[in-house]
């Protein structure tokens, strides 16, 4: 507020104090005042027991009551008092119209148009120039801002660490034997060397041997001993596939209930999941390990764009 | 002294003016417009409690072997992240309720939110001149969401983990561009190289909630400019405010409330057990738990993708995974658009141009009313979906048939409730003296046995509404003017 500028006076409302706006909402203000008190004390008695809660002990529901309590009580104390005890009004204010003159919105398209619009006309090249300037800051400021987070995909998506002759481990590290799992038993596998990476987790199932021949042609002897692998990751969302269903031989998502019938080279029967999930090739070693006789035909997990 | 003090501040920053007119700033009272409240309160107890999880937490995604005091998981390796949050519940005084009631706010921040939004749709209060202030709060609105899903992701834990797996996937399902935008936000190929959990961890405490902040002063401040909308009532019109002073009485009444949301939150913090990390154990990318729900708001996302068909689209040498692109980036993308834009959709559609500041009924605009009925119908069908898994368990149908129901029911109970909300409000409409409050009818006999009619006393609430509504008084003659004898009336400046 500068001292030159004349200071006009804001007109005064004055009122007298019993005047009814001013008076309070309740009709018995002794009796809010006295239950707004009350209620008070008891948020000072809590917060009082959250402190002897958190000296003696560190459970959290004495903290939360003690707490709770405290400022359930004080907050409806203060409302109390403000909704019943202060003057109760009603009160209005006037609204002003947000919008400025004509001749205010004329001067301001003018500022903008004319003054600055001439400066730029006059200096075509500058302001050409400027823009130039900006634009390819503009570009190469996104290197180090998206560029530098992380690698191109490049293959990544298409390989796995799934070779032919790796050896299938559990996750940690043990080698599986052809003898390991009973009909309809159930494991997680990895290549060796690989244990707990995420594209290459495979779900090892072991049929009966009757099963096999469901297999899609030319995948029969991609099993072995009744032993069917196929990557665990959904084709849908990535969820592992964790879920075995030994009466229908199916597998099912537990993210979105895709299911895939394993007997028939996991091709999804239900929800989501547009794709069967990959098949792993195995075979079993002369030391009676299994192994894997080829990595993936296709790029595991869910679908994306370079996918042919 | 306070006098002293406001004259030293005033003469440097000249402030009086304005904030008179800020503690006379008239609050209309609805409860109603309590619901931004909690919102805006639950968003204070969320950085408090953030503040305080922030000086345990470890965003760290290297591997070590816990040895904190919840034996179950001693000896085991674990990511610094997991060990620091279950050790920051267990080991820290008072960590457990911080935590529980951090995520507890967060929950009821979104679900203030989505109601607070559905009051000022349904009354129109988004209306010329609250355009601005509807898109900031969208805005806020999908921020609050994101951020809820970054902190969601934190502690690394298995349920946790399975999200970040299936937003990977989804950012890969986006045609084009999809695997190169997954592998730069992460950082390589799923799961990473230990880059997610410090960068959701920026974006969690710094990024996301310093725009919400940004977005909240622009929310309140709009608020104060353009001043509230009221509904209609006696001496409510377009061009005033009716209703209480910021100074002393809002203050009063929303200070009480600030305690009693805090409180509500911490007792649910403390009582009601939420995202027990320590149960579900450490993420692995090869496990997975049972019964998987993410927190209440990405609900609809999550059921729009289980009942979404296993349409992927394949040709020539390309695959567009709509079975995913579809239901988790179009659908929200309409979604949201839709919200965003509503304002204009809505005035082209009524060609209105004038400015509101009354409030609708919801009855008296039958159309916008049955079109957010539609959405919210929309909504919560896609949010049920997304446990057609325990349904069928609980109903004991087959998961197919539940799938199906609501393949349909998403397309078709929209519709529905558009039309039956548009017959209800037609029918209030018609409907006389509907919606104004009754006063009961005493029935009186008289000496000759003549039964006569009248309406009885108006109730206490009443009797507030019959004031005339009056400027804030600047200064209060303390002295009732019949007492006052020339000398010793002191007048107070307010
Ligand atoms: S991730 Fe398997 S069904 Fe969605």
């Amino acid at each position: 507020m500068s001292d030159e500028s004349p200071r006009v006076e804001e007109p005064l409302a004055p009122i007298a104090l019993d005047d009814p706006h001013l008076q309070p909402f309740a009709k018995h203000p002794e009796g809010a005042q006295a239950v707004a008190a009350i209620a008070m004390v008891v948020g000072f008695v809590g917060f009082i027991g959250f402190g002897v809660a958190y000296w003696i002990g560190n459970d959290s529901q004495w903290q939360a009551l003690t707490l709770g309590v405290g400022l359930l009580a004080l907050g409806f104390g203060v409302t109390a008092w403000g909704k019943y005890l202060m003057p109760q009004g009603p009160f209005v204010e006037e609204r002003h119209d947000f919008h400025s003159t004509e001749a205010e919105r004329d001067a301001m398209t003018a500022a903008v148009v004319e003054r600055g619009g001439m400066v730029v006309k006059r200096r075509k090249l500058l302001g050409g120039l400027l823009a130039l300037g900006s634009a390819t800051m503009g570009v190469v400021l996104l290197f180090p801002l998206v560029r530098s987070l992380g690698p191109k995909p490049g293959n990544t998506l298409f390989e796995t660490n799934w070779k032919t002759g790796s050896r299938l481990v559990t996750v940690d590290g043990r080698e599986v034997r052809a003898d390991d799992l009973e009909v309809d038993g159930v494991l997680t596998v990895f290549p060796k060397g690989f244990q707990g990476s995420s594209p290459d987790q495979v779900i090892l199932i072991r049929l009966a041997k009757t099963l096999q021949p469901l297999q899609p042609p030319g995948r029969t002897e991609w099993g072995v001993l009744g032993y069917v692998a196929y990557s665990k990751m959904c084709t849908h969302l990535g969820c592992p596939v964790g879920l075995y269903q030994r009466q229908t031989q199916q597998l099912v998502c537990p993210c979105h209930q895709s299911i895939f019938d394993v007997r028939a080279g996991a091709i999804p029967q239900f929800g989501p999941a547009p794709r069967p999930l990959p098949q792993l090739p195995i075979t079993v070693d002369s030391a009676g390990l299994l192994r894997a006789s080829g990595g993936f035909d296709q790029a595991v997990g869910p679908g994306f764009w370079e996918r042919p | 002294m306070i006098d002293k003090s406001l004259r030293w501040i005033d003469d440097r920053l000249g402030i009086a003016k304005g904030g008179r007119t800020f503690l006379d700033k008239i609050f209309p009272d609805h409860w109603s417009f309590m619901l931004g409240e909690i919102a805006l309160y639950s968003f204070v107890v969320l950085l408090a409690t953030g503040v305080f999880l922030s000086l345990y937490y470890i965003p760290s995604a290297n591997e070590i072997v816990y040895h904190g005091s919840y034996l179950p998981l001693h000896g085991q390796r674990v990511s610094e992240a997991y060990a620091s949050s279950v050790s920051l519940s267990f080991d820290v005084k008072s960590g457990l309720l911080m935590r529980q009631a951090h995520h507890w706010a967060a929950d009821i921040f979104l679900g203030s939110i989505a109601v607070h939004m559905a009051r000022v749709f349904f009354t129109g209060a988004f209306r010329k001149p609250r355009e601005f202030n509807w898109i900031v709060g969208v805005s806020m609105l999908i921020l609050g969401i994101v951020n809820g899903f970054l902190g969601y992701s934190l502690p690394d834990d298995l349920v946790s983990g399975t999200g970040i797996r299936i937003a990977f996937s989804i950012v890969e399902s986006i045609p084009l561009v999809g695997s190169y935008l997954a592998f730069f936000l992460f950082g390589g190929n799923y799961p990473g190289n230990g880059v997610i959990i410090p960068r959701f961890y920026i974006l969690h405490i710094l990024i996301v909630p310093l725009l919400i902040m940004v977005l909240l002063g622009a929310h309140l401040g709009l608020l104060v400019k353009q001043k509230h909308t009221q509904f209609k009532g006696k001496g409510k019109t377009e061009h005033n405010v009716v209703g209480s002073p910021m100074f002393p009485t809002f203050m009063a009444k929303t200070t009480g409330f600030l305690f009693m949301s805090t409180a509500a939150i911490f007792l649910l913090g403390g009582f009601a057990q939420i995202n027990p990390i320590w149960q579900f154990g450490q993420y692995e990318p090869f496990q997975i738990s049972y019964a998987v729900q993410p927190d209440w708001y990405m609900g609809w996302l999550d059921g729009a993708a289980r009942i979404m068909p296993s349409w992927e689209w394949v040709g020539w040498g390309h695959t567009i995974p709509l079975e995913v692109f579809l239901p988790a980036v179009i659908f929200p993308g309409i979604i949201f658009n839709i919200l965003i834009l509503w304002p204009f959709i809505e005035s082209r559609h009524t060609k209105d141009l004038a400015y509101h500041n009354l409030l609708d009924r919801p009855r008296d605009r039958p159309k916008r009313t049955a079109a957010g009925a539609a959405m919210l119908m929309l909504l919560g069908m896609t949010f049920f979906a997304s446990s057609t898994d325990v349904m069928a368990n609980f109903l004991e149908l087959p998961l197919k048939s539940v799938l199906w129901f609501f393949r349909f029911a998403v397309i078709i109970a929209p519709i529905i409730a558009y039309f039956i909300t548009y017959k209800i409000c037609n029918e209030m409409r018609a409907a006389e003296g509907i919606g104004k409050r009754k006063r009961a009818q005493v029935v009186l006999r008289s000496s000759t046995g003549e039964y006569t009619t009248v309406d009885s006393e108006p109730r206490p609430g009443d009797g507030y509404e019959e004031l005339e509504a009056i400027p804030v008084p600047t200064y209060i003659d303390l002295v009732p003017p019949e007492l006052v004898t020339g000398a010793g009336v002191r007048r107070v400046m307010r």
